[in-house]
């Protein structure tokens, strides 16, 4: 790509590569998310029917990012007309381009569908209709190995006009006006964070973008990067001008491939094009970045310990203050945003304060984007102004629950959140309303869950996370999640006793407010917000002796309901252990108590929901 | 976690010191290196770190083998023992956990004989589960080397388990 030499030589190439074709079409193949079943090979052969055909100029075959709707993997979108289809191979690509290319008409059965209804537009599928993309507005459409592409959709033009435009302290102006908080978890307004770091003394300022995206259930900021990482180095480069850093990291998590290469693609023809290094479109403003790579540590997400492993130590967290603003990476001003945070930095930029905060609530401006996934119907990347309420992106959205069963909670922040019951379902989400009920906004994992959920074994489940991830360093974080997680295992055995919830509420509090750093501060959370809202699941546990969503294996018994079953034979087939039978002249199946482990497959498999489960075995054995 | 302490190089089972000591020259390991991307190239050349190795680092970028050690041992992705040919990345993520991670995990390790971090005595499969593989559309979820399976049962796994063993 040519040199971006001044400002306006960015403009004047994003109207020579933007003009539209509209004889063209094009058709957007996802090739990150969907890469896991098969998208490079869905490409390959787009491309083989495009060559073969002869439609070279007419045709043209773009691998993107994430389009969202990744229940529809591989997901495929054409475009001018819009077209969505879904789970496509490599043998859909001849009736592709033949039929609807060439031909005009829709191949029915890659078509979305609702109640039974075809839906061919994407933008009439309600997944898509009820969504709000700004952040992720190129994300799907642009390809991100491309800068040209990028450049021909905007990107930089936040960057040129802050650069050439406006002071660094017209910038925090802007993004404290914008009300723009850390997208990351804490939501500490982001303005602020530069003012800080501008402040601070000294000539040398870094300023880190955290890609550690380490709570299992998010995957947002590994969308961002893979699909449109030109938006987040434009963040970056407002960011670095704003606070007055000549250099910048990228923090990203080893466990992405994608994203790293995708970055370091960026990286370079962004460097390449004159967007980085020395003298910034002609600005005079200096400004380069690098990339590393964790190495698998939760804790890294937390600032002082990412700044640790940048310095290629132990990712160990260190009492603040003094705070990195003032004393971070190699003891100097650092200023650290999350992915998410710096994506919006150049909205912000280019439509202004003003605009950008009519989008959301009073105290939490803007979008925020949801991994949604669990047992929800359309999992996939949701972005929605703050202030949508749960029931909006889980039913809307999101389609309701797997096989029609009831929504149970929604855990939503990871091993630093919480789970919200359904009663909340209409709760206005944004980072203090979220808060007051036990839950943080975290990085934006919303994960699902119905009745076959365990609450006791969710926060079993979080609590041995947040221990193996404990870097060691405080007792309470070390030693305080060893106990509670000792105590939850032994009620999920069925040896818990009434006396052992109320230890795991003092325990809990204690760890949260005596912890060094964010991790151990919020490991309680998933434990005391299950508590909170599902107290009775942990008597039944310890009273009863019966887990009630038949996962704590020691707590159920799958017995089969007689009048339910249609003697079908799918679970006799699915049992791992054989312990399921044909019954007496195929009227039902039976289960062997001997041979079962309750391991629940037949449950999953049944189509009549004929599988049930009871109390302890021990309750069964002559019932 | 606990590991054990790094033993002489004469334990480093089938390692050629020699071998070692040309990739460090090859990668250019020096005392401006950074010390956890080195050890990520060394250990991506080897396939995992022996003792040699972290030697090699320590004297070249002049890091004292107790660092060097301690930042192998803090982060999860470094190895010090040999590993099996393919590595199953089992997802522990909370989307796989609802949706029957666990009973995946429990399946596998049966099937292999072996637990979390160990490598099957046939030296073909090592095992270890991972936080999120951020395919939670496809839960349950694992990765084999850097081929994802979704959407498992135990039936599944076993017959992909299978499919490895025949090759």
């Amino acid at each position: 790509m040519k040199r971006i030499e001044t400002v306006d030589d960015l403009g004047r190439m994003r109207e020579a590569l933007s003009v539209p074709r509209p004889d063209e079409v094009v058709i957007r193949v996802c090739s990150t998310g969907c890469r896991a079943l098969g998208a490079l090979a869905v490409c390959d052969a787009l491309d083989a029917e495009v060559a073969s055909r002869d439609l070279g100029g007419r045709v043209r075959v773009v691998r993107v990012g994430c389009h969202g709707l990744c229940a529809g993997a591989v997901a495929v979108l054409i475009d001018p007309k819009g077209i969505f289809y879904k789970n496509v191979t490599p043998d859909d690509a001849g009736e592709i381009i033949a039929q609807t290319v060439i031909g005009g008409e829709i191949v029915e059965r890659l078509c979305w569908s609702e109640d039974g209804q075809i839906v061919p537009q994407r933008d009439e599928i309600a997944f898509y209709k009820h969504q709000r993309k700004l952040v992720l507005q190129n994300c799907g459409v642009i390809a991100p190995a491309s800068l040209e592409d990028a450049v021909a959709h905007g990107a930089y033009q936040g960057a040129a006009k802050a650069l050439s435009e406006m002071s660094p302290d017209a910038v925090i102006a802007e993004v404290l006006e914008s009300g723009l908080r850390g997208r990351g978890g804490a939501g500490f307004p982001t303005g602020r964070k530069w003012q800080f770091a501008r402040a601070a003394a000294g000539d040398e300022k870094y300023i880190i973008c955290n890609a550690d995206e380490g709570d299992p259930g998010a995957f947002m900021d590994r969308a961002l990067l893979e699909g449109d990482p030109h938006l987040v180095l434009e963040g970056m480069i407002v960011g670095a001008y704003a606070i007055g850093a000549a250099q910048g990291y990228i923090y990203v998590r080893a466990e992405y491939p994608i994203a790293i290469e995708h970055t370091i693609l960026a990286l370079e023809s962004a460097r390449e094009a004159g967007l980085l290094g020395e003298n910034i479109m002609g600005t005079g403003f200096d400004f380069d970045i690098e990339i590393r790579q964790g190495a698998g540590a939760f804790v890294c997400g937390e600032e002082t310990a990412l700044i640790a492993s940048i310095e290629g130590k132990r990712g160990m967290p260190r009492p603040r203050p003094p705070f990195p603003a003032n004393s971070g990476l190699q003891d100097r001003p650092t200023n650290i945003n999350n992915v998410e945070t710096l994506a919006n930095v150049p909205l912000v930029i280019v439509r202004g304060a003003a605009e950008y905060a009519s989008t959301g609530t009073e105290a939490s401006r803007g979008t925020k984007i949801f991994a949604l996934a669990g047992k929800v119907n359309n999992t996939g990347l949701v972005e929605v102004p703050m202030g949508a309420t749960l029931r909006q992106i889980v039913f809307d959205i999101g389609g309701g629950i797997l096989r029609g069963r009831k929504f149970k909670a929604a855990q939503m922040g990871g091993p630093s959140g919480g789970c919200v019951p359904a009663e909340f379902l209409d709760h206005p989400i944004d980072y203090d309303s979220l808060q007051e009920i036990g839950a943080i906004m975290g990085s934006g994992g919303l994960i699902v869950m119905d009745e076959t959920t365990c609450m006791v074994d969710i926060a079993r489940f979080f609590t041995e996370f947040v221990q193996s991830e404990s870097c060691g360093k405080c007792v309470p974080c070390r030693i305080g999640t060893k106990r509670m997680l000792e105590i939850l295992t032994r009620i999920t055995l069925g040896a818990g006793e009434l006396e052992d919830i109320d230890r795991l509420v003092k325990l809990g509090e204690m760890i949260r407010e005596s912890s060094l750093c964010g991790l151990g501060q919020t490991a309680p959370n998933p434990v005391l917000s299950t508590i909170r809202y599902f107290r009775d699941e942990y008597v039944a546990h310890v009273v009863d002796g019966n887990c009630p969503a038949g996962v704590c294996k020691a707590l159920a018994t799958f017995v089969v309901a007689p009048e339910l079953c249609k003697a079908c034979g799918l679970c006799v087939k699915a049992c791992p252990v054989d312990a399921i039978s044909d019954g007496a002249k195929k009227i039902l199946a039976l289960i062997d108590q001997d041979k079962c482990t309750a391991c629940g497959v037949c449950r999953d498999t049944c189509k009549f929901d004929a599988i049930i489960t009871s109390g302890a075995p021990d309750d069964q054995t002559n019932g | 976690m606990m590991r054990e302490p790094v033993e002489d190089t004469s334990t480093d089972q089938g390692v050629d010191p020699a071998e070692v000591m040309a990739v460090l020259d090859e990668l250019g390991v020096g005392p401006d290196s950074d010390l956890i991307s080195i050890l990520q190239d060394v250990q991506e050349r080897l396939g995992w770190l022996p003792a040699a190795a972290l030697r090699g680092v320590s004297e070249r970028t002049r890091i004292p083998l107790s660092r060097v050690y301690g930042v192998v041992s803090f982060y999860a992705q470094f190895y010090t023992e040999p590993h099996g040919k393919h590595t199953i990345r089992c997802c522990r993520g909370t989307a796989c956990h609802v949706r029957g991670g666990q009973r995946v995990f429990g399946v596998i390790s049966d099937i292999l004989g072996i637990g979390e971090g160990e490598t099957t005595p046939d030296m073909l499969f090592y095992l270890e589960t991972v936080a999120c593989i951020g395919t939670c559309f496809l839960a349950p979820a694992m990765l084999i080397d850097d081929q994802c399976y979704g959407e498992l049962t135990p039936k599944r796994v076993e017959t992909i388990l299978e499919s490895y063993q025949v090759k």
